[in-house]
């Protein structure tokens, strides 16, 4: 290891070590209001490491940077994935500071285990050898199951317990996979194997390597909450924290679906086995499913819990949107532009719903849907985020929501996957009648203006910067699509 | 010019929204915009129309989103213009229809002022996607209005409306993204010049997509059935609106893009549309001669003249002789008319029910000894729908049977007769309602006051300038149509 692999996992360093201060911090402090200043702090310093790294691979030759022994790229598309996942770390932190503050203890061990999640995550978008991919996937994982217990009620124990197992069991599929691939091509390192199926040097041709790519797509499957994996998603969205659910629905899958791209689009392209169809029969799946059985949910984080398996769908469509294939085993295609436009999106949307239905929780003390009941006249500026967000989740313009989907579609029509176009458009036509049902009880039910739902200054920043980001990217999405083609190109040059 | 008075409205609702506080400074805001709103709107249609060459005036164009060659790219031209007309004729009507809303005032307003931009948006866009994005601007403002100041069964309405109108633009966009794929562009003015080849699917298939979207919108019949519901239960200003322009996009997207993008296959099919505009003109009158409430009896005799929109368009089909621009004409003005009949009809049934709090038909009676005007102003409107010559509705109609009856002579002989059911129920209500025994129970009730009786005048006017002088608003749009049809249809 020598001082410039350090400077490539700068980023991670300064994130993992702010989160180890933070927890003994918290041992000495009294005043614990200045943990999430802190958290903050090490987010900044992470974010300028991580546009240092984006200054330098923008001068250097091939657009990315290699290290320790070659398990770690830093490229555009790692850049964009860290980025968005340390702005999703600094909104959580805003976004649930009251939440957190009611807390007896352990109001560290929240902060300090949200940043280590993200560690694992921003590894996740920046490993190119399976190893190195499932160490950052516990190191992602294994914090939130703790995460989800925090709050130490039998539902929030339940919640923290499903998950780990869950984990486990998708870890050990994950495995298994990678075993597999690594046993048909002798080698762990992506380019490595995707070398290995081009030049013909796998025993009995490429497809033999179908149930490794099976394994490997099961167990990512598990942490998109992609249909037929999807059986833990509502439970544990009920029970856990909603800080927590808020930072698993839309860092997690941010995370998953970067490793899913740099795995399938380096590695495999050139594999003979037709896994783009398989996205494509699983995303109609995941969004069909998700979102009928959302319309029948009463409880607004279980119908969250369906919304993002249906999500997952939409967002697999992107994955599946292979134009062609190049003679030398690349891909070209809109589609994983769009996953990663859509990812963005997404995480500004849902964080905007679940910092509004954080506050409103808090004060009316149910997550049922009904009691949401004119919610409106107590609490004027936080439903119209979550109504924003709802129509964003729709997908009506003009929010970033409408051209993610544009984006995505485009993708799928422009490789022939006409049906699938299809299949999501209707999804978004049954998906109307759920999200918009959380609107109209908010909006229609009689309320009591005098009983003002109030919140700190922190979380109403949080609030606005995501609602600003559902409106900006949705009416100016230019600058964040292109800045997503120039982090896919960059993924095919590395390799 | 064009992007001022587009958004011109959302910026005086969210003015409205952030700074205006008092009830009675917030009508008088929205009626000071909704007036620019008309004055901008005139102008633009009487530069089109002092300009006669048909091509797109006042044209905007920059780009968007250049990975995707997405443009802003505004122009009207001899087919929009009119319809622009109309919107801003109807704004001043719908701010002074909500008048007397007394519930969340405010936010009334600001959504009311939110769906003229994107009503605007959707006759001024020239790339299909932002078309499409005004297209779907529209529905939030119309659901909440519905679903908030509405009446009756409110919000299965407004979730019906939506569903349908929602429905239909997911395969509208599936259509758009079909055909950028093949042509690598969004832009309208260069796709209605072109013809369309090698599109993934069959190019029936991509014109079925967008005729769903805009036959849902028109509504044509069998998919009329949120038209109805939405109409009964929208509070005044939304059913105005509605009836005024908001099925005007269906028709003018179907000549807009159906017509214009793909002329062959209208041609082809023309068969079919003819088929859809029968049922809709006599189902749609049948069943409005049952209707015993008065807001639902407008909604169904909507159906039936959107009807007429279709016939029209059906006289580009194939017949013996050349196809003419006559009928497509006709199909437009009849968008232009029935925008404001319609919107003058709810308008005054609006008035009537404020008062009367009812609107069965068999509750109300003698209603002319207790109101004159309102009396008067709805038969004024009845008349122009049932097409009395001298009044705007009988030219459009005129215009559509003479545009096809040479290419389907027996189908036209037919919905001629929907204009008897048509005379039919309308003066039958108007027998019903205005004259009559006096029923004791109004005996409280005025005449309308003066925020009723000037949109009333309004659009009585445009009425009867239209019906004794249709060239002012045909001229212009022939002058878009008859290029359009001698060069596509020729």
């Amino acid at each position: 290891m020598t001082i410039n692999d350090l400077y490539l996992i700068a980023p991670e360093i300064a994130l993992a070590s702010t989160g180890l201060i933070v927890i003994v911090l918290d041992l000495v402090l009294n005043n614990k209001r200045f943990l999430p200043v802190f958290a903050l702090l090490g987010v900044l310093v992470s974010v300028f490491f991580t546009l240092a790294l984006c200054a330098d691979i923008s001068a250097s030759s091939n657009g990315s940077m290699i290290g320790l022994f070659s398990t770690l790229v830093v490229d555009k598309f790692a850049i964009f994935f860290k980025l968005l996942i340390l702005s999703i770390v600094a909104l959580v932190v805003l976004g649930s500071v009251d939440f957190v503050n009611k807390f007896e203890d352990s109001q560290g061990e929240f902060y300090g285990l949200i940043l280590l999640s993200a560690v694992g995550m921003m590894l996740m978008a920046a490993t190119k050898e399976l190893i190195s991919i499932y160490i950052s996937v516990e190191l992602a994982t294994l914090p939130i199951a703790a995460l989800a217990a925090l709050m130490k009620t039998n539902r929030s124990s339940e919640a923290g317990l499903k998950f780990l197992l869950l984990a486990a069991v998708s870890s050990a599929f994950l495995l298994y996979g990678m075993v597999l691939v690594y046993g048909f091509t002798g080698s762990t390192y992506l380019d490595v194997i995707a070398g290995a199926v081009t030049t013909g040097a796998v025993p009995f041709g490429s497809s033999v390597m179908l149930a490794g790519i099976a394994l490997i797509v099961v167990g990512f499957g598990f942490k998109i909450s992609m249909v037929p994996f999807q059986m833990w998603v509502p439970d544990v969205y009920e029970g856990s924290p909603t800080p927590v659910v808020a930072f698993l629905s839309v860092a997690s899958k941010a995370a998953a679906f970067a490793v899913i791209l740099r795995v399938f689009y380096v590695g495999f392209g050139g594999v003979n086995v037709d896994w783009a169809s398989m996205f494509a029969v699983l995303a109609a799946l995941s969004m069909t499913t998700g979102n009928l059985v959302a319309m029948m949910q009463t409880n607004i984080k279980r119908l969250l819990g369906y919304s993002t398996i249906a999500q997952a769908g939409y967002i697999l469509v992107g994955v599946a949107a292979i134009t062609a294939t190049t003679p030398d085993g690349g891909i070209v295609g809109l589609g994983p532009s769009g996953v990663l436009f859509y990812l963005a999106g997404y995480a500004v949307t849902n964080l905007a719903a679940f910092f509004a239905i954080i506050v409103i929780n808090n004060h009316i003390n149910s997550e049922l849907i009904s009691d949401f009941s004119g919610i409106a006249k107590r609490a004027p500026l936080l439903s119209a985020v979550i109504a924003i967000s709802m129509i964003s989740l729709i997908g009506i313009p003009p929010t970033v929501g409408f051209m993610g989907k544009l984006y995505l579609f485009n993708a799928a029509v422009s490789s022939g996957l006409v049906w699938l176009a299809v299949v999501g458009v209707l999804n978004s036509v049954i998906s109307a009648y759920y999200y918009l049902r959380v609107v109209k009880t908010m909006y229609l039910g009689a309320g009591e203006p005098e009983n003002r739902i109030t919140y700190s200054l922190p979380v109403l920043v949080a609030v606005v910067v995501v609602v600003i980001g559902i409106l900006v990217i949705g009416i100016v999405p230019g600058p964040l699509f292109e800045f997503t083609e120039v982090a896919v190109r960059s993924l095919f040059i590395a390799s | 010019m064009l992007t001022f008075t587009l958004f011109l409205p959302l910026v005086g609702a969210l003015f409205i929204l952030f700074f205006v506080n008092t009830p009675r400074t917030v009508r008088a805001v929205a009626l000071l915009i909704a007036l620019v709103e008309m004055v901008l709107a005139s102008v633009v249609f009487w530069t089109v129309s002092q300009d006669g060459s048909g091509s797109f005036q006042l044209v905007e164009k920059i780009a968007w989103i250049q990975s995707l060659n997405i443009q802003y790219f505004l122009g009207v031209d001899g087919l929009s213009a009119p319809l622009i007309l109309l919107t801003g004729l109807l704004t001043p009507c719908a701010v002074f229809a909500s008048w007397y809303v007394e519930d969340r005032v405010k936010e009334h307003f600001f959504w009311m002022l939110t769906l003229i931009t994107a009503v605007m948006g959707v006759f001024m866009a020239l790339d299909l996607v932002l078309f499409f994005v005004f297209w779907e601007l529209e529905l939030i403002p119309m659901y909440f209005l519905i679903s908030i100041w509405g009446t009756g069964r409110k919000e299965y309405s407004a979730m019906k409306f939506l569903i349908f109108t929602i429905a239909g633009s997911a395969f509208m966009l599936i259509g758009i993204l079909v055909v950028f794929l093949s042509s690598g562009t969004f832009d309208m003015t260069e796709l209605a010049g072109s013809t369309l080849t090698n599109l993934l699917i069959p190019t029936q298939l991509v014109f079925v997509l967008f005729f769903i979207a805009f036959a849902i919108k028109l509504p044509v019949w069998p998919v009329h059935t949120w038209l109805p519901d939405a109409h009964t239960d929208a509070p005044t200003a939304g059913s105005v609106i509605l009836a005024g322009v908001l099925i005007k996009m269906g028709g003018y997207g179907l000549i807009r893009i159906n017509v214009a993008m793909f002329p062959e296959v209208t041609r082809e099919y023309a068969w079919v549309i003819v088929g859809l505009a029968l049922v809709s003109v006599i189902y749609g009158a049948i069943v409005t001669l049952r209707q015993s409430d008065l807001k639902r009896l407008i909604a169904y005799s909507s159906v039936s003249h959107m009807g007429l929109v279709l016939l029209g368009i059906a006289s580009l089909g194939a017949g013996k002789s050349a196809v003419t621009s006559v009928g497509l004409n006709g199909s437009a003005m009849q968008m232009f008319t029935h925008g404001t009949i319609t919107g003058l009809m709810f308008l005054v049934v609006g008035q009537i029910y404020l008062r009367t709090h009812t609107r069965f038909i068999p509750d109300l009676g003698g209603l002319i000894v207790k109101m004159p005007f309102l009396c008067a102003a709805l038969v004024v409107s009845g008349l122009a729908s049932l097409g009395l010559p001298g009044l705007s509705g009988f030219v459009s109609e005129a215009l559509v049977f003479l545009g096809a009856f040479h290419v389907w002579p027996w189908p036209v002989a037919v919905c001629v007769f929907g204009i008897v059911l048509t005379a039919g129920y309308i003066l039958w209500m108007i027998q019903r309602v205005i004259f009559g025994p006096e029923s004791g129970k109004f005996s409280e009730i005025t005449d309308a006051r003066l925020p009723e009786i000037v949109p009333v005048v309004l659009l009585v006017a445009s009425i009867l300038a239209v019906g004794l002088y249709p060239a002012v608003i045909s001229d212009v749009f022939s002058s878009t149509l008859s290029p359009l049809i001698s060069t596509r249809f020729g």
